[in-house]
């Protein structure tokens, strides 16, 4: 038997804040975005699909750490913003969080992250595996009046599932009650007496919370959250299938410098005033795209019988190749296989009969809206 | 009956000609929740360190090899409604396949129980 998945360099891996707490609560622990993480539990509620569905009936809780926080301020800071990523800062009102796209010159996806208007700054956050990139190509292109400091000091937390708002809630306090918070909108509280700031988004398509904390309460407020009967630990596994069922791009699989976020289907992330104004890395493809359409578009895709087709798996129509798969696996939710893929455009319409191409056997596949499972956001009563 | 294991974490029972082949509960343990099993259509030659079938779990593809070359006899079919056996019952109800014994030499560098669990113990 061997695990068909080839294993990382051996750049030295990092270790995260959570790394000892994750090992006390019986995590397995693999090599992702240069350090050691919890791929999944052992125990009563271990495993993958346990987590999986643990998480969408009650809530789990997800050590994010690896992702990057980014803090930028400055004179001009908006305009500055604005010269690089496609979105609308005179929209994003204080308080608010909004998804975007770092894209290179040529419209390539160099990652995709979270801004989030706070006093005074914009809040990013940004894939772990590509967080120096980012850094590296922020700093060579925003003027010296902008400051970008990297919250390594803090740790990510991600309280998910429809009963995370009532762990949560029973530790928090703030200016106003956590439950007034809606989808994609933050606020700051407290924890335990830990500054928290805490945002009701997260990429496993329930409600939940994104939380912010200094490095160094981590612990103590990981321990708190999972002493609640609603929450258990969630690993990497999980967090793919899930984010997966949602219809949510993975960066680095769904999302490259190869692809543009047309194709991707990411156009509300080129936010409206700039698909006209342009004016933002990558906008003369973009805006190109925006008019006359792209060539590949990405699509969900249902699969006939069990086995699933995976990454890089070529997805056919009749005899010619019309695509490749670029996140596959099992939905345990649907019991069923479900994938995403970039295919020709002329077969990316919902209920295209097409096929997968595993192990020489050609599996039948439909392509499919996404999200595969729907989504259960919390926008207010 | 003897049981010999390989260090693809793969188990061998050894009836006379005919052998029952599968995957240890350690291997099981690694791959987490299986939901296929791709298993060799009987009359299929393998042999000995060639692919025999695949187990899909959750997460990833990963092949399974034959410990012996020979001929396939018969796929677990249960395994077709119920792949979550090899999880289950890895060691017994999630056995994968039946082969004929070609070469009985070929048992010689598989690891017995007890060594096998040294192996695993050294993992």
């Amino acid at each position: 038997m061997s695990d068909n998945e080839t294993p990382d360099d051996d750049i030295p891996l990092g270790k995260l804040p959570l790394d000892q707490w994750h090992r006390a609560n019986g995590a397995r622990m693999v090599p992702f975005a240069g350090y050691e993480m919890p791929i999944q539990y052992a125990g009563e509620h271990g495993g993958i699909v346990a987590e999986h569905t643990w998480t969408r009936e009650n809530a789990g809780l997800f050590d994010v750490s690896h992702m990057g926080q980014l803090l930028l301020s400055g004179e001009g800071l908006d305009a500055a913003v604005e010269a690089i990523l496609p979105i609308d800062l005179s929209t994003l009102k204080l308080g608010r969080q909004r998804y975007s796209l770092l894209l290179d010159e040529d419209g390539g996806v160099l990652d995709d992250l979270m801004v989030s208007r706070w006093p005074g700054h914009l809040h990013f956050v940004v894939n772990g595996a590509v967080k120096y990139d980012d850094i590296g190509y922020l700093r060579e292109h925003l003027p010296d009046e902008i400051t970008l400091h990297h919250m390594d000091d803090h740790a990510l937390l991600a309280l998910q599932g429809p009963k995370a708002v009532d762990a949560l809630a029973r530790h928090t306090t703030g200016e106003y009650a956590l439950t007034d918070l809606t989808f994609m909108h933050f606020g700051r509280f407290e924890i335990a007496g830990h500054n928290a700031t805490i945002a009701r988004a997260g990429y496993t398509g329930e409600d939940g919370f994104e939380i912010s904390i200094a490095a160094d309460a981590a612990t103590e407020i990981a321990d708190l959250l999972c002493a609640e009967p609603e929450v258990n630990p969630i690993g990497l596994g999980a967090r793919d299938s899930l984010r997966l069922e949602a219809g949510l791009p993975l960066y680095g699989h769904d999302l490259s410098s190869e692809i543009s976020p047309i194709e991707a289907g990411l156009i509300f992330g080129i936010n409206k005033r700039r698909r006209t104004e342009g004016g933002f890395m990558g906008a003369t493809r973009i805006c190109r795209e925006i008019a006359e359409g792209t060539a590949r578009k990405c699509v969900g895709l249902t699969l006939g019988g069990r086995m699933p087709a995976r990454e890089g798996a070529d997805v056919y129509a009749g005899d010619s190749r019309v695509g490749t798969v670029t996140s596959g696996g099992f939905s345990p939710t649907l019991g069923a296989p479900i994938a995403m893929a970039y295919v020709d455009s002329e077969h990316a319409a919902n209920g295209t009969a097409l096929e997968c191409e595993v192990r020489k056997k050609r599996l039948p596949a439909t392509v499919s809206p996404m999200p595969f499972v729907p989504h259960n956001y919390f926008r207010g009563n | 009956m003897p049981r010999y294991f390989t260090d693809e974490h793969e188990w061998i029972d050894v009836e006379g000609d005919s052998a029952t082949v599968g995957i240890t509960d350690y291997a099981q343990e690694q791959l987490g929740d299986i939901v296929f099993v791709e298993l060799p259509d009987v009359g299929a030659m393998l042999d000995k360190g060639g692919d025999a079938a695949v187990v899909e779990s959750v997460k990833a593809a990963s092949d399974v090899y034959s410990p012996i070359t020979g001929e396939v006899t018969e796929a677990n079919g249960s395994l077709e409604d119920e792949p979550a056996l090899v999880n289950s019952s890895p060691e017994e109800d999630g056995w994968f396949f039946r082969m004929t014994v070609g070469d009985k030499a070929e048992f010689e560098g598989l690891m017995d129980d007890k060594a096998y669990k040294a192996f695993v113990d050294n993992l």
